[in-house]
C-alpha cells in the first residue's frame, strides 16, 4: 500500500515534463513491485535496466530533459538499493521496531501479593508447590463430589470426558490409552493442572490440601499407591511417575528432515496408483443439523491410475530392465502392487528403499542373488551369490511359490504364493520397479 | 430470484457441455437471449440499502454457507472444542477474522481492555505489570503469519475421514498482526537476572479458566514472538484472545496463548499439561515425542475439493490451494492429477512470505477424466512435504498431531470430489 502511494506522488512530479512519462511509469512499476518478493528481484532488475536505457535515450534526444533524467537516475539507484537490500535480507521488508536499551519506563513494578496470586505454576522438581497434604481417603470424597460427574467415580471417564486412570502398557498398541497413570511423565503436571484448571467450569476453587488429596486419589485409582497413601509438599518430589522415562525431545530434524529433502520425482514416480480408502464421513455437517453421514461407497468402484510409458528420464519406474514397464499390462502391475502388501512387512521398494528384515527389492530383475550391500543373508543366498546366479522371471516365480523348497535353509519366513495370477502379478510389479 | 439465476446457469452449463464434444475450442453459443441482460432487473431500477444500515458489515446473505463449522461428536463439550475455517471457499491468503477457526480449552471469554493486566515475572530484574494502554506505547510491528493447530489433519492418521478441506485442513488461519515484539517487553523487565539466556525459558499463560500454559525457549522468545493486539487491522476477536494474544510464528497454535496475562522467565520448562498429556505424540514402540513446536511444510488443494466440486463444463479449470511452512518461505508447490505418478509445478500467487500462507494456482484443462489431485509443498530449507506412507513409516500410526501429509482428492468424471487415501 505504501508503495502505491509512493508511485502516485512520483507520477505527479514527473508527468508535467514532456517525454518523461514513460520513465515515470517504468520507475513507478519498479517501486510498485518492491514488496513482491525476492523471486521478483531479477525481473525488477530487468525493468531497472530498461528504465536506464530509456534514460539514455531521453538524454540524447533532448538536453533540456537532462535534469529530469538525473533525478530519475537517482530514483532508480534508490530503488535498486532497496531491491538489493530486500534480496539479501529476504523479501520481508518490515523493518524491526526500534528498541531502547534502557527501556521505555512503561508499566509498573509488580507487587509481591500480585505475583503470589498469579504465579502458581509448579515445576517438575516441585518448586512452586504450596505447603499442605491430603490422603487417598479424603481425595476419594472430594473427587466424588467435584470430579466424578465427568471423570467417573474411579477416574475412568464418563461418556466422552477424559479418562484419568488405567491404560498401562498400551502405548505401543494401536490406539494407546493415554491417562495420568499410563502416560503423564511428571506428578507436578497433575497437581498444577487440577489446582489451576479443574473442576471444569469452576477452576481455581480447590484449596492446596484438597488438591493434594485429589492427586493422591488419582494415583490410587491408577494402582500407583495404596489406600494409606498421603501426599504432601514434603514427599512430593520422591514420587516418580510410571512413564517418566517415556519421552524424548523432538527428533524430526534427525529422523526426517534430511531424508525428506532434495529434488523430488516429477515423472513416472510410481507404476500405478489406486484408491485404498474412501472418506468415512461424507456429509460432515448436514444442513438439517443431524449426525455426519457415513460413506458406503466401495474402493472397487474407483479407477486405477497407471503411469504412461516410462520416458527416458523417468524417475524410478522401469529403467534398466529387459522388458520395460510400458510393455506390461498396467492392470497386472497394479494387481502386483496389491500382492506386494504381503511382502511389505519385510521388504521395501522405491526411491530410497532401505533394508528391513528382508533386503530391499529395487531393480531385482537381473540382480545377482544375495547381493544387496549391508544385508546379512543366510548361507544358501551367500552360496547363490558365489555361483553368480541372477534373478529372472522363472527363478522368481519358483522361489516365491515355495521359498523353502527353492532355497533350502533360507531365512525368509514366508509360506509362498499359491495362485498363479498372484505369481505373475508380483513378477510384473517387481519388474516395473527400477533401481 | 435466486432460483431463476440457478436455472439459467444450469441450462448454460448444458449448452457448453454439448459443445465441448465436437467443436474446436471457443466460447459457448447461447440459443436465446439472456433475460438477465435483456430485461430490466429490480436491482437496476429500485434503490438499494442505505449507509446507516450496517455500521459493521457482514458478508452478503448469499455467502451464508461460508462459515466456521464444528463437528459435534468430535469432543465432549463445545466449550472445550474446535471449529474449522472454511478454507475451501476463500481465496488469496488473508483469513477474515469472523471465519477464522477457534480452539479453546474452557470457552472464549470477554475481557475488557480496562481489565487487562500483563505481568512479567520470574528471573527478571524488575517484575512488571502492564496495562493495555502501556502496550500501545511500545514501538510496534506488523507481520502476516499463519496459525495452525497441531491437530490440524490429525484425524487423517487413521485414514481418509471427513469429507472436506475445511474439516481436514481448516484448523488454520492467516492474519496480519500488529503487536510489540516480546523481546522489547522482556528488555523492559531486564534479563540480567536470568544470567546465561541459553538454557532459559519463558512460560506464558492466559487469563481464562484453562490458563493453557506453555513453555517457550528463550531463543524463540527473543527472535520473532509478538504480543499482538490487532489482527487484519482491527481489534482481535474475542475468540482469538481479545484484547491481547501471543503470536509465535511458525510454531503450533496451542502456544499462541490467548487473553495473555503472564510471562514468567524460568530456568526449566514447566512441563504443563499442554506440553505433556497433550501436544505430544506416541511412536510405534510407545516412546512419546515432546517439544514438537515447529509446523513442518504442508499444502492442500482448496478447489476443487469435496465441498467445491467441479460444477462447470469441460475446458479451463483453475486448481488452487494453500501452502505454508513454519521453517520460512514456500519456494515451490507441485500438483499431481494422477495420485503422485506425474507432477507439475504450480504458480505461486505471491512469493516470499515467511511463516505465512502462500496461495498457489495450476491453470489447467479438464475434459471429464477422473483425477487424483495432490499438492506437495517445498520450503526454503529444501524440505519436501511427505506422503502419508512416509509419515507412517517414520512415526507409526498412533500420532494425533503434526500430520503434514500430502492430501489426495478423488475427482470423478462428473466433477464430484471425495477425500481418499491412495496406494
Ligand atoms: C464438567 C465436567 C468436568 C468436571 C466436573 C471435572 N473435569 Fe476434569 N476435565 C474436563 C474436561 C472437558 C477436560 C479437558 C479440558 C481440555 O480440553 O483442555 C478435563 C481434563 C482433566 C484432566 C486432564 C486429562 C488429560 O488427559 O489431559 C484432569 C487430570 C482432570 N480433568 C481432573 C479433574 C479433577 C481432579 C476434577 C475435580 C476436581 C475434574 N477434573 C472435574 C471436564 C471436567
Ligand atoms: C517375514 C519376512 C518376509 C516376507 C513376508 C517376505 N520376505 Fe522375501 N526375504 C526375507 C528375508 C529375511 C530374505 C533374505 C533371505 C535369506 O537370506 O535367506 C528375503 C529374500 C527375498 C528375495 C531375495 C532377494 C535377494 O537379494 O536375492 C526376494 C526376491 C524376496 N525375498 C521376495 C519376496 C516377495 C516378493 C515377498 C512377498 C510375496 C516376500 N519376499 C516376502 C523376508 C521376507
Amino acid at each position: 500500500m505504501g508503495s502505491s502511494r509512493m508511485s502516485k506522488s512520483l507520477n505527479q512530479i514527473v508527468l508535467p515534463v514532456a517525454g518523461g512519462t514513460a520513465l515515470a511509469v517504468a520507475v513507478a512499476l519498479v517501486i510498485a513491485n518492491l514488496d513482491y518478493g525476492q523471486n521478483k528481484i531479477s525481473s525488477l532488475e530487468r525493468r531497472v535496466e530498461q528504465a536506464s536505457q530509456q534514460v539514455e535515450a531521453a538524454n540524447q534526444k533532448a538536453s533540456e530533459e537532462a535534469a529530469v533524467s538525473d533525478a530519475l537516475r537517482t530514483q532508480i539507484a534508490e530503488v535498486q538499493a532497496l531491491a538489493d537490500k530486500s534480496a539479501s535480507g529476504g523479501s520481508d521488508l518490515t523493518e524491526r521496531a526500534p528498541q531502547s536499551e534502557a527501556g521505555y519506563g512503561l508499566g509498573r513494578e509488580a507487587l509481591a501479593a500480585e505475583i503470589a496470586a498469579w504465579d502458581v505454576d509448579v515445576l517438575p522438581d516441585g518448586r512452586g508447590l504450596p505447603e499442605g497434604s491430603g490422603d487417598v481417603f479424603t481425595g476419594e470424597e472430594v473427587f466424588a463430589e467435584k470430579c466424578a460427574s465427568c471423570h467417573g467415580d474411579f477416574a475412568e471417564g464418563v461418556d466422552n470426558w477424559p479418562v484419568l486412570a488405567g491404560g498401562f502398557d498400551t502405548l505401543a498398541d494401536k490406539d494407546p490409552v493415554k491417562t495420568v497413570g499410563s502416560y503423564w511423565p511428571y506428578l507436578s503436571t497433575v497437581w498444577d493442572y487440577v489446582h489451576r484448571s479443574m473442576p471444569f467450569g469452576e477452576a481455581q476453587t480447590l484449596t492446596a490440601d484438597e488438591t493434594y488429596a485429589i492427586v493422591a486419589y488419582i494415583l490410587y485409582s491408577n494402582d500407583l499407591v495404596d489406600d494409606e497413601f498421603e501426599l504432601s509438599h514434603e514427599n512430593f518430589s520422591d514420587f516418580e511417575m510410571y512413564n517418566q522415562a517415556g519421552f524424548i525431545v523432538d527428533d524430526r530434524p534427525e529422523r526426517e528432515y534430511a531424508q525428506w529433502s532434495g529434488e523430488p520425482c516429477m515423472e513416472n514416480c510410481k507404476p500405478a496408483v489406486e484408491i485404498t480408502m474412501r472418506a468415512t464421513f461424507l456429509d460432515v455437517t448436514p444442513e438439517d443439523g443431524g449426525e455426519s453421514v457415513m460413506n458406503h461407497a466401495a474402493t472397487e468402484d474407483t479407477p486405477t491410475f497407471v503411469a504412461k510409458a516410462a520416458s527416458a528420464d523417468g524417475g524410478g519406474a522401469a529403467e534398466g530392465t529387459e522388458s520395460p514397464a510400458s510393455q506390461i499390462d498396467p492392470g497386472v502391475i497394479a494387481a502386483g502392487e496389491k500382492v506386494f502388501k504381503k511382502c511389505k512387512a519385510c521388504h521395501a521398494v522405491g526411491e530410497g528403499a532401505k533394508n528391513k528384515s528382508g533386503p530391499q527389492l529395487n531393480g531385482l530383475m537381473g540382480r545377482t542373488m544375495g547381493s544387496v550391500e549391508g544385508f546379512k543373508y543366510s548361507k544358501v543366498f551367500v552360496a547363490a551369490k558365489g555361483e553368480g546366479r541372477v534373478w529372472d522371471e522363472t527363478a522368481l516365480v519358483e522361489f516365491l511359490a515355495k521359498p523353502k523348497a527353492y532355497m533350502k535353509g533360507t531365512k525368509m519366513a514366508f509360506a509362498g504364493l499359491k495362485k498363479d495370477t498372484d505369481l505373475s502379478a508380483i513378477t510384473a510389479y517387481l519388474k516395473s520397479i527400477g533401481e | 430470484m435466486e432460483k431463476d439465476v440457478k436455472t439459467s446457469r444450469r441450462s448454460f452449463l448444458k449448452g457448453s457441455v454439448a459443445l465441448a464434444g465436437g467443436t474446436v475450442a471457443g466460447a459457448a453459443v447461447a440459443k436465446e437471449a439472456d433475460p438477465l441482460i435483456t430485461e430490466v432487473q429490480d436491482w437496476a431500477s429500485l434503490t438499494g440499502v442505505g449507509v446507516d444500515e450496517a455500521p459493521y458489515g457482514l458478508p452478503i446473505s448469499f455467502e451464508k454457507d461460508v462459515v466456521r463449522r464444528n463437528v459435534e461428536w468430535l469432543t465432549a463439550s463445545p466449550i472445550s472444542s474446535i471449529n474449522f475455517t472454511p478454507i475451501h471457499a476463500l481465496d488469496g491468503t488473508i483469513t477474515p477474522q469472523g471465519c477464522a477457526f477457534e480452539r479453546h480449552h474452557s470457552g472464549a471469554i470477554e475481557l475488557r481492555k480496562e481489565d487487562f493486566r500483563l505481568m512479567i515475572n520470574g528471573l527478571v530484574d524488575r517484575p512488571l505489570v502492564f496495562t493495555y494502554k502501556d502496550l500501545e506505547r511500545f514501538p510496534r510491528e506488523n507481520h502476516v503469519y499463519f496459525c495452525e493447530c497441531a491437530a490440524n489433519t490429525g484425524m487423517e492418521w487413521a485414514g481418509a475421514q471427513l469429507n472436506g478441506a475445511q474439516f481436514t485442513h481448516g484448523m488454520i488461519h492467516n492474519m496480519e498482526y500488529t503487536g510489540v515484539p516480546l523481546r522489547t517487553l522482556l528488555n523492559e523487565a531486564g534479563l540480567a537476572a536470568a544470567g546465561d539466556l541459553k538454557d532459559k525459558w519463558v512460560y506464558v499463560e492466559g487469563a481464562d479458566a484453562s490458563s493453557n500454559g506453555r513453555s517457550i525457549p528463550m531463543e524463540k522468545a527473543l527472535e520473532d514472538v509478538l504480543v499482538a493486539f490487532k489482527a487484519n487491522g482491527e481489534a482481535l476477536r474475542m475468540e482469538h484472545g481479545y484484547p491481547v494474544r501471543l503470536v509465535v510464528p511458525g510454531w503450533e497454535g496451542n502456544m499462541w496463548v490467548k487473553w495473555l496475562r503472564r510471562i514468567e522467565v524460568t530456568d526449566a520448562a514447566v512441563e504443563s499439561r499442554e506440553e505433556t498429556s497433550k501436544y505430544t505424540d506416541v511412536y510405534e514402540d510407545g516412546t512419546a515425542r515432546k517439544w514438537t513446536w515447529v509446523m513442518d511444510a504442508k499444502s492442500v488443494i482448496t478447489t476443487p475439493s469435496p465441498q467445491m466440486p467441479i460444477d462447470h463444463a469441460h475446458g479451463p479449470l483453475v486448481i488452487s490451494g494453500l501452502a505454508w511452512s513454519g521453517h520460512g518461505k514456500i519456494t515451490r508447490v507441485d500438483v499431481s492429477k494422477d495420485g503422485g505418478i506425474t507432477w507439475e509445478t504450480a504458480r505461486l500467487g505471491k512469493q516470499g512470505d515467511s511463516k505465512a500462507l502462500t496461495r498457489f494456482y495450476l491453470d489447467t484443462e479438464w475434459t471429464g477424466e477422473p483425477m487424483l489431485l495432490q499438492s506437495r509443498a517445498i520450503d526454503e530449507t529444501g524440505y519436501v512435504q511427505p506422503t502419508k506412507d512416509q509419515l507412517r513409516t517414520s512415526r507409526g500410526e498412533n500420532s494425533v498431531y503434526h500430520n503434514n501429509c500430502i492430501q489426495t482428492w478423488y475427482v470423478d468424471e462428473n466433477g464430484v470430489v471425495e477425500n481418499v487415501e491412495v496406494s
